[in-house]
């Protein structure tokens, strides 16, 4: 006997709990993808003072910060998903896990404009 | 006027079978069940599945409606397809024993590895135990009780997919009722049960489990209070 294949289980996936977690997961992979872009750029910052403006003029150009933006949304979003979890595990808030969603992706949100307008108006 | 249908899509055969159509008059107040039925009386007698109370009672009756896992003899076909169309599918993550009717031997298996059953402690005597509904540990033993064993939740848990042997939410939460049981003696040995790599701290928190449980149980919270209960057990030494 084996289990039934070709029956798709997304429709069961589709409710905040566990888009939660694939957020969780996927911005946890993408601040991983970055560590190494982060290195990369710090080694070069300590090679000279050149290297220095250079890195920072080029940190200047409107497409990295919009990917900066990115990050800190990356950030805040695997935060929250942290924050929901232990918030599951240690029972601490046991209400409707669209809330705690919301919650996730507001606080999200509001990190990366927040970010956004400074460096913007900088 | 014609009469309304309902174009079903029913697997058909083990592991490796498909799906066949069939058109089943829509009715009022129909419920999955019913159409899955119908089919077996009108269509096809060699269709097989199962189902015993028909009130939501028993837990038999579980089946993937739409790709979702859900105890059919109380879902109404109103509620799942508005549109006429319908998928009924046997439970994901069990064998399939022919058409919808899966083998639920290694679900209930994993009860038992869990020590899902009751381990009276020494000291009872005979006299019935009292057990203040008001208390914390009847509370969290109540949270949990009502569960049918329909495999819903089983079916819907991706750890499961992911890890095989992963005792799943249902089991869990049977052994987190009985470890609020305060007439229960196995404790120690039922935490370490649940403990192992299988067990509840292979939880990722997507609470399908709670999500789709029919009985609107909160396996997931059961499966946390597990693993608070286990971790602080094994900073004791006593596990």
């Amino acid at each position: 006997m084996s289990e039934a294949r070709s029956i798709p289980a997304w429709r069961s996936r589709m409710h905040p709990s566990w888009i939660a977690f694939l957020i969780h997961r996927l911005s946890g992979l993408a601040l991983a993808l970055f560590i190494p872009v982060h290195f990369w750029a710090l080694g070069r910052i300590v090679e000279s003072e050149a290297a220095l403006d250079a890195v920072l003029a080029w940190s200047a150009h409107p497409l990295v910060k919009l990917a900066e933006t990115g990050l800190v949304i990356a950030l805040a979003l695997h935060l929250a998903g942290g924050i929901r979890l232990l918030g599951v595990e240690f029972a601490l808030w046991r209400g409707r896990p669209g809330a705690a969603f919301a919650g996730m992706i507001g606080f999200a949100l509001a990190a990366g404009l927040l970010f956004l307008l400074n460096a913007v108006s900088g | 006027m014609a009469e309304a249908m309902l174009d079903v899509r029913v697997w058909r055969g083990a592991g490796d079978g498909a799906f066949r159509t069939y058109a089943v008059p829509r009715r009022a107040n129909q419920t999955v069940l019913d159409v899955v039925s119908w089919i077996q009386r009108h269509l096809d007698p060699t269709l097989s599945y199962r189902f015993a109370c028909r009130v939501g009672m028993c837990g038999s009756c579980a089946m993937s409606v739409n790709g979702v896992p859900r105890w059919t003899c109380r879902t109404h076909i109103a509620k799942v397809a508005a549109e006429g169309a319908l998928t009924v599918a046997p439970l994901r993550n069990l064998p399939v024993i022919k058409d919808l009717a899966v083998d639920m031997a290694p679900f209930f298996a994993k009860w038992a590895r869990a020590r899902g059953q009751f381990d009276p402690r020494s000291g009872l005597g005979s006299e019935f135990a009292r057990v203040p509904p008001a208390s914390p540990e009847r509370a969290a033993a109540d949270a949990g009780i009502e569960c049918i064993g329909c495999a819903v939740c089983y079916s819907a848990c991706d750890v499961v997919a992911w890890m095989p042997e992963y005792l799943g939410p249902a089991a869990l939460n049977r052994a987190w009722t009985l470890i609020n049981d305060t007439r229960d003696g196995g404790r120690k040995p039922r935490l370490a049960a649940v403990a192992g790599d299988a067990g509840c701290h292979a939880c990722h928190g997507q609470e399908g489990c709670r999500k789709h449980c029919p009985k609107s149980l909160d396996p997931s919270g059961a499966i946390a209070g597990l693993k608070r209960m286990s971790a602080l057990a094994a900073l004791k030494g006593e596990i």
